[in-house]
């Protein structure tokens, strides 16, 4: 049997579109791009943290710059116009990719995942917000969302809250239904943990907060790259996703919203591209999304985006998803065989592709550092969720993130190269 | 690759494994604690001068994180005996990757150093020169 025939996804179709995964490490990183003495072959299970991007998208970015380059909006011009096609049709496909069926009037571009979640906090949250009302996460929200209410709370009064994560890594409902009341404005929960894989009941938490006239915020940036995903389904009011994560490039993020809740909002970023006219005395604002989008935007990853978008549809959401699951259960069922291994979040068949763990008695970074001299790329650290890691008890943690070209014999070499350290430090 | 590792070579691990001068010292001259608030290392050293006031004369270190770490402040508090105050200040992040004897990742480096940055504001604790409760590396891993 060969074997992309055991997996959702045509693997070894999906490797060969990403020539960084045939290339060696292990070399001097102080001269990037030249890998003469690398020797060890790369393992890449650091997906969560940025996805690789196959060629197809690449041969998008390099036709733009060859074909098309040129600012949008403003020149009457052949190549303008042209760009100005490429980049307004992009926000239409990511639209359509999330199930938002406004289109481009309720997607903007952005840096990223963070970029979207600050945009709302600071066009909607410092006007809206004020002593007595309350914002609700969760405990186990990513920094982005975490870091930016908290802020945005400290400087209008209102109050932070947290929906408790309970030993299974999963939210404590009942605990949401006490949080959620009526002072509560905003509901902001991450869609998939990036560090417990958890995946939320984010549609039910739409509900909750819509009873209470809350709006509903949903992090996505790793459920957009790994499962089929409907903003109007889950009803949220607004959704944030990156690029990078997704076969995308870097330097590029969505922000949907409901079309009149952003219309009401004010502009996050003053100047360029983003107004209709403009006096000494006062200015005017474009529409959706472009209200949204100051100064020159990110043209060439927009087109990229776009293109990383039919790369996915292609291969199918629903086999992605499938296939993240299959090797999250794998690996949750390899890593499990270790008594001196402790997982955090879900059982394996009920969670994200990735897999967050503790080698008893070997500190997270030095894991990974002989991970890393074996040619396995992991995460180690707090992965930006720093609260919960006190939660759990834990300073840091290393985690295997999966994505479409990976494999099980990937996750094989991951437990291979974590019983060296296991001899290395017995 | 086996069990060879280009960081984690004997002397590292011995270190970690079997930490020198590990505990406290019954009656410093002065004592430092420090941090590396992303990984979670931690240090304190214990540092017991010359009756000249400026040569030191024992060192021990406790605390707990990664090997690098670890091990790191181990060597150092066999280093530092005999050497002065103003040797230690002087000491830099070449010293340290010397005293270790590898290579250190750009990553790592931070774990590395902790242990000579807590003695060196100790030191400096001591003389009046700064004034701060705790020692934290700069940087985050994320």
């Amino acid at each position: 049997m060969r074997v992309q025939e055991s997996y959702p996804v045509d693997v070894d179709a999906i490797r060969a579109d990403f020539p960084i995964l045939q290339r060696k490490v292990g070399g001097d990183i102080s001269t990037p791009g030249e890998h003469d003495d690398d020797d060890t072959p790369l393992v890449y299970l650091d997906n969560a943290a940025t996805s690789h991007t196959p060629e197809q998208v690449v041969d998008a970015i390099v036709d733009y710059y060859h074909g098309y380059n040129s600012n949008v909006h403003r020149g009457i011009h052949h190549l303008s116009q042209e760009a100005s096609v490429a980049y307004e049709n992009a926000h239409d496909r990511v639209a359509e990719f999330i199930g938002a069926s406004g289109g481009r009037e309720e997607v903007v571009f952005t840096k990223n995942t963070t970029e979207s979640m600050n945009l709302v906090a600071y066009a909607w949250g410092l006007d809206e917000l004020g002593p007595g009302d309350s914002v609700v996460m969760t405990e186990m929200e990513h920094h982005a969302s975490l870091v930016t209410w908290q802020q945005i709370a400290k400087k209008t009064g209102a109050e932070v809250r947290y929906i408790r994560v309970d030993d299974d890594g999963r939210l404590d409902m009942e605990h949401a239904k006490e949080l959620i009341d009526d002072s509560t404005k905003m509901v902001s929960v991450v869609h998939v943990s990036n560090t417990l894989g958890t995946v939320n009941p984010v549609s039910e938490l739409a509900d909750m907060a819509h009873e209470v006239g809350a709006y509903a915020f949903v992090d996505g940036a790793q459920s957009v790259p790994t499962r089929p995903v409907d903003v109007e389904d889950i009803d949220a009011d607004f959704f944030a996703f990156s690029g990078h994560k997704m076969c995308g490039p870097t330097g590029i993020g969505a922000l949907y919203g409901k079309r009149d809740i952003l219309e009401e909002m004010q502009p996050y970023l003053y100047g360029g591209e983003m107004i209709r006219s403009v006096t000494y005395e006062d200015s005017t604002w474009e529409d959706l999304p472009w209200k949204f989008e100051a100064g020159t935007p990110p043209i060439a990853q927009g087109v990229g985006f776009a293109a990383a978008v039919d790369y996915l549809d292609d291969i199918g959401m629903e086999n992605v998803q499938a296939h993240e699951e299959l090797l999250a259960e794998y690996a949750y069922d390899r890593l499990g065989e270790f008594d001196d291994i402790e997982m955090y979040g879900p059982p394996g068949d009920d969670r994200g592709g990735l897999v967050a763990f503790n080698l008893d008695s070997v500190h997270a970074h030095d894991l990974s550092s002989i991970l890393n001299e074996q040619g396995v790329a992991i995460r180690a650290g707090d992965h930006c969720t720093q609260p919960l890691h006190d939660k759990l008890g834990v300073a840091a943690s290393t985690r295997a993130s999966f994505y479409i070209y990976n494999t099980r014999e990937e996750v094989d070499k991951l437990v291979d190269a974590i019983d060296t350290a296991r001899e290395l430090f017995a | 690759m086996g069990i060879g590792s280009d960081m984690y070579r004997q002397q590292i691990m011995d270190h970690y494994k079997n930490p020198r001068n590990h505990g406290r010292l019954e009656s410093p001259t002065f004592t430092h604690t420090g941090e590396n608030p992303s990984c979670g290392d931690t240090i304190t050293m214990d540092v017991q001068l010359a009756d000249d006031g400026e040569t030191i004369e024992r060192v021990a270190f406790s605390g707990d994180g990664c090997a690098i770490s670890q091990a790191s402040a181990s060597m150092l508090t066999q280093r530092l005996p005999g050497t002065t105050l103003s040797e230690l200040a002087e000491m830099d992040t070449d010293d340290i990757t010397e005293m270790l004897g590898v290579d250190i990742s750009p990553m790592r480096i931070k774990c590395a150093v902790l242990a000579r940055q807590v003695a060196q504001d100790g030191a400096k604790i001591h003389d009046g020169e700064i004034e701060i409760e705790q020692t934290k590396t700069e940087g985050d891993d994320d």
